[in-house]
């Protein structure tokens, strides 16, 4: 552990195997959602079982919550020690777009964006979910997930608030995604083909979300 | 001459060295922990030296001007490292190096001494490969060879265009790990302003940290130079901007003998001169030589016309270019030594035939070379009867996988684009065969004085070949000189260490001070600068690739001139006791402007043409060097006695028992 | 071609500096970079002010002294060059030119635009060599094949001139590029597997003891090397890390 706070490398582990566990839920997140459009039922269903079932209750959604936390603080952490890195003294011209893309150098505006976006999202749905669950304690109800989902949706803001927040995200994952392979070591003959992929996957997956917020602003459940 | 003892072991040639590492005294392992050793320089020579000591288990201090040992100049040599190992199976030898060197040499190198190079060159290419320096190799994973400087056989071990970085960055690990060991303390940023004689020994030095002018005393039971060649003396010079004389001239004036100063190599294939603000002057290999023809136009009209802007060289017909050196030499062509294409090149463009705005370029034309190699890549590739266009583009790719790096290279200093139009070089001075007086042992005429690499004068003779000097500066670092110090210093195991606070040093610190007190009180007319441009000037027009005796006694003169010139007018800005770039310039300047007229001096001296060093009133009919070895088979040593112009001749006679003095020709 | 020039200004390491304006007249297209400061250096001399200090040397890209930061870029404009293979034809007449030095906390500055550089020497003095005496008898150098691959890998890495650029262009002043290519050139030779496990845990943590930032993959590091360098070589001394952490 005094390892892992004293060497720069190992920082840089924690930030690339969180980061990836991210990507990883994240595109698990999308496929759940997803079928609120194609498949309702199944939307309810597999919800119900992400909500129910205690090993994914008091297991993964902890390990989830804990890599959130560590990416997020680690983030802010490297960040904090490379501006003290630069000295006190910074240059009166530094031209970073000749040779480093904007994403790459702002990596935390994106991500503090992401993290703004994680707060209104707990506020919408998990804040809700555990009150209903625990400190309510409603009893279950299969069937309830997409409407709260869609019903979510209706005012305009909201589903502004979600594209933004998506395109940062997407911005995010455009180099952090293949960074993180790149921190783990792995730059050999197969890195275009990951670098192809999570590029992909990096305007896929929150171009999908969007699309669903979009699909449930236009399609609201009325009864 | 008795006072020279150049204290060659007798014996068979091939046995010398091996017999001497025999006789020689040792110093115990116990004893060496006592023992303190001051290494001023730290390229090849001295790094490795350092290195090398340390491990033996001496207290090793080094000094380098640079703010690493990893930026000595040694880093800028590209073609590579000789060494005899014969893994082409081509008839190398050791003799053959050895025969190689001295003939290279011009029969003005010390016979012993150049076979104990050729003897432990091997060594250094498998010392360098077990720490790790990337030499280039077969597909089969061997080391690759390639041939150099016109030599027969392919000895040159080498790591694309940058050998000289590959092994410098070699030597600076081996020091780095007896950093980290504690054995070496290493001192960056440090200048050595004089070297402290106690009881006649060399038991320190004086120096100033670059960054806080602070004047230090250091103190050693042996002092080692490895600081370089002098070549910056012509102000303009392939040399980096701060090589310097300091540390080898205030041993001079301390005692020690500075040998052959005259004689200096003048590459020829080095990018002109482009104007007066130019500080420096770049080297392209002498590995171009092999495929670039050399001319300049027959007519002078075209000349003209070229320096005009009238005319392209490309629109020139072949006849009416002049391949001199293919005309003058039909044998060796565009491939003669160093010191005879630079002659020759310089005979051309004072006869105004020069090609540059300046007058003094001449063309190195790959046209022939891309044509040649386009051709042959068009048959390999089964095109029969390819355009000239095809051809050229093919032979273009060839060209540029040989030398690409050197045309980009051009392309970014000059703006010309060499493989549409022919390169312009120019000679520039670029190496110093001479160097302080050392005897077998490497040591000066001073006792505990050690100077290696450069900084001596031993193995080259009047001129090197390529490839040579970082052969030599390993072989005296790593092999050489840590041994031969042993037999000095096995005397020093009971003197404990040596006390800075002695009259010696105060004196020598306070010699120290009035100089750069003076040095700052000038009246402020001019800068170091200026002056440091003028002496090249004389320097480069009296004392440079051809000289006479008439140009050597002006040069004399008007360099004492000057040196009184600068002293009473020179303007050093900034303060004594803090970073100071000019008051570094200055001193150094200063030591040149000494050095400069003991160099014509030992010109005007020498009445034969040998090598690096040409005397227009000796030379054969038909322009050719005149060598005289009934009269100046010998070493110069001059010893310092107040002044340049009255330094005093001592000769070291050369015998060769092993080898046939013959002449060199290359018609 | 007349230049404007703001250059850092600063009298040792413990005063203030800023930047002072200069202009220059007379400055030709075929000057270096370094010549065109000679040049104002000589002018200033001549007022009886203190000459602008800078560290160059070789003057030919090799030595790695050289070290400006040009209008916001390492060695300026142009890649794969040093500052002192800058030509003034990369500017035009009338342009203002910013010059500052290197920064980087472990780059602390000496005077005006020389920075201290030995935190990379201490990085290499951590483990950056094979420990064999110089003194000894290694066995005969082409007793052991390697690859051609791994040796022109192993010279690229090599090439590495230590100037600083990498660490000057990072946004985060990460040292990763410097390191990571002198750990390189020894994981690709079989010479250096031996003190591998070692090598690259002490140079890393040398590394970081000196203050360097923490590399993010941005790149700029590979963009300004002079001497190309590739981030290749960063991703093997992940690598030879953890699996050095690993080893213990």
């Amino acid at each position: 552990m005094s390892a892992l706070i004293k060497s720069s490398l190992a920082r840089k582990v924690v930030m690339a195997l969180s980061g990836l566990f991210l990507v990883f839920f994240l595109g698990q997140h999308f496929v759940i959602n997803v079928t609120s459009v194609i498949a309702p039922d199944t939307f309810n269903s597999w919800s119900h079982f992400m909500g129910y079932n205690p090993l994914v209750q008091f297991l993964l959604q902890p390990i989830l919550i804990a890599g959130v936390v560590i990416h997020f603080v680690m983030g802010f952490v490297l960040e904090f020690q490379n501006r003290v890195a630069r000295g006190t003294v910074g240059y009166a011209s530094y031209k970073g777009s000749a040779n480093a893309s904007w994403i790459s150098r702002n990596m935390l505006i994106s991500g503090a964006v992401v993290l703004a976006f994680l707060g209104l999202h707990f506020y919408d749905f998990w804040f809700p979910e555990m009150a209903y669950k625990y400190l309510e304690g409603n009893p279950e109800d299969p069937t309830r997930y997409l409407e709260e989902t869609v019903h979510k949706f209706e005012p305009i803001w909201r589903t502004v608030l979600y594209i933004v927040a998506f395109v940062l995200l997407a911005l995010h994952l455009l180099h952090g995604f293949a960074s993180s392979f790149q921190t783990m070591g792995v730059n050999n003959k197969y890195s275009a083909g990951i670098k192809t992929f999570t590029k992909i996957y990096a305007v896929a997956i929150p171009l999908g979300f969007i699309f669903i917020a979009i699909y449930h602003h236009l399609n609201p459940i009325t009864h | 001459m008795g006072i020279l003892d150049s204290k060659v072991p007798s014996g068979p040639l091939a046995d010398k060295w091996t017999k001497h590492k025999n006789d020689i005294d040792l110093v115990n392992p116990a004893n060496k922990r006592n023992i303190d050793i001051i290494v001023v320089g730290t390229g090849l020579a001295g790094g490795s030296a350092a290195a090398t000591l340390a491990e033996l288990g001496y207290n090793v201090k080094t000094f380098c001007y640079q703010d690493s040992p990893r930026r000595a100049h040694s880093i800028a040599a590209q073609g590579g490292v000789n060494a005899a190992k014969n893994y082409q199976g081509d008839g190398d030898s050791v003799y053959r190096l050895f025969y190689d060197t001295v003939k290279g040499g011009d029969y003005r190198s010390r016979e012993g001494n150049v076979y104990r190079l050729a003897e432990v060159s091997t060594n250094i290419i498998d010392q360098c490969v077990a720490q790790g320096v990337p030499f280039a190799r077969e597909y089969g994973g061997l080391l690759d060879n390639r041939s150099f400087g016109g030599v027969l056989v392919s000895r040159t071990f080498y790591a694309k265009g940058q050998t000289g970085q590959q092994l410098l960055l070699g030597a600076y690990a081996a020091m780095n790990r007896q950093i980290q060991r504690g054995k070496i303390k290493s001192y960056t940023r440090h200048e050595m302003l004089d070297v402290v004689l106690v009881d006649g020994k060399a038991r320190g030095i004086i120096a100033r940290d670059l960054v806080t002018g602070e004047i230090e005393r250091h103190s050693g039971h042996a002092v080692v130079l490895a600081t370089g060649g002098y070549g910056n003396l012509f102000y303009l010079s392939t040399y980096c901007m701060g090589a310097n004389v300091m540390a080898a001239w205030k041993a001079h004036k301390r005692g020690a003998f500075f040998a052959n100063p005259c004689f200096t190599q003048i590459h020829p294939t080095c990018i002109p001169v482009s104007g007066e603000h130019q500080s420096k002057l770049t080297l392209m290999s002498e590995s171009l030589r092999n495929d670039g023809r050399i001319w300049v136009p027959k007519r002078l009209e075209d000349a003209k016309a070229i320096r005009e802007g009238k005319l392209k060289p490309t629109q020139l017909k072949e006849e009416d270019r002049d391949y001199y050196l293919e005309r003058r030499y039909p044998a060796f062509g565009n491939l003669v030594p160093r010191d005879v294409a630079s002659r020759a090149a310089k005979e051309r463009c004072d006869a105004g035939f020069g090609v540059n705005k300046t007058g003094e370029a001449v063309y190195l034309d790959f046209e022939a070379a891309i044509m040649r190699y386009g051709k042959e890549k068009a048959y390999t590739s089964g095109l029969k009867d390819p355009d000239k266009n095809t051809v050229r583009k093919l032979g273009k790719e060839v060209v540029e996988a040989k030398y690409g790096n050197l045309f980009q290279m051009y392309e970014k200093i000059v703006d010309q684009n060499p493989y549409e139009t022919p390169m312009m070089i120019y000679p520039a001075v670029h190496y110093t065969m001479g160097g302080l007086w050392v005897d077998y042992n490497l040591q000066t005429t001073i006792p505990g004085c050690y100077a290696a690499g450069e900084a001596n004068f031993s193995d080259h003779g009047a001129n090197r070949l390529g490839a040579s000097a970082l052969m030599q500066g390993l072989a005296d670092g790593y092999f050489v000189l840590p041994y031969t110090i042993g037999d000095y210093l096995s005397n020093d195991i009971r003197t404990g260490t040596i006390p800075t606070d002695s009259p010696e040093f105060d004196a020598a610190e306070q010699n120290v001070r009035e100089r750069i007190q003076k040095l700052m009180s000038g009246k402020g007319l001019h800068s170091v600068d200026y002056y440091h441009k003028l002496l090249g000037k004389i320097m480069w027009n009296k004392c440079g690739m051809s000289r006479n005796a008439q140009d050597l006694k002006d040069a004399m003169k008007e360099i004492a001139e000057l040196r009184v010139d600068f002293w009473e007018n020179v303007k050093v800005t900034g303060e004594p006791d803090a970073k100071n770039q000019e008051l570094e310039k200055a001193g150094r300047v200063a030591d040149f402007l000494e050095l400069g007229e003991l160099f014509a001096k030992d010109a005007l001296d020498r009445n034969e043409s040998c090598g690096g060093h040409f005397r227009e009133e000796y030379q054969t009919p038909e322009g050719e060097a005149l060598r005289d070895d009934e009269n100046y088979k010998y070493v110069s040593a001059w010893e310092y006695v107040g002044d340049p112009k009255d330094a005093k001749l001592h000769k070291e006679e050369l015998t060769y028992e092993n080898i046939q003095v013959k002449t060199r020709s290359y018609k | 071609m007349k230049i404007s020039l703001k250059i850092w200004r600063q009298k040792n390491a413990a005063s203030k500096g800023k930047m002072v304006d200069y202009s220059l007249n007379g400055v030709e297209p075929d000057m270096s970079f370094l010549e065109m400061l000679d040049v104002l250096n000589e002018s200033l001399i001549e007022k009886g002010e203190e000459p602008v200090e800078f560290d160059h040397d070789c003057r030919e890209g090799i030595c790695g002294t050289c070290s400006l930061m040009i209008n916001g870029r390492a060695h300026g404009p142009d890649r794969f060059i040093t500052v002192c293979q800058l030509h003034m034809r990369s500017f035009n007449d009338g342009d203002t030119i910013t010059i500052e030095p290197w920064r980087a906390k472990a780059f602390p500055v000496i005077k005006d635009l020389i920075v201290d550089r030995t935190a990379f020497d201490r990085i290499q003095q951590a483990g950056g060599y094979i420990s064999v005496n110089t003194s000894g008898r290694p066995v005969d150098a082409n007793a052991i094949p390697i690859e051609k691959e791994n040796a022109d890998a192993s010279f690229n890495a090599a090439t590495c001139i230590g100037c600083g650029a990498c660490v000057a262009a990072c946004k985060n002043a990460s040292a990763m590029l410097f390191t990571s290519a002198k750990v390189s050139q020894f994981a690709l030779l079989p010479q250096g597997q031996v003190e591998a496990t070692e090598r690259v845990q002490n140079m890393v943590r040398q590394m970081d003891l000196e203050g360097f930032g923490n590399c993010t993959n941005t790149g700029a590091c590979e963009v300004e090397c002079p001497k190309g360098i590739s981030l290749e070589n960063i991703a093997r001394m992940n690598r030879e890390y953890y699996s050095a952490s690993l080893k213990g």
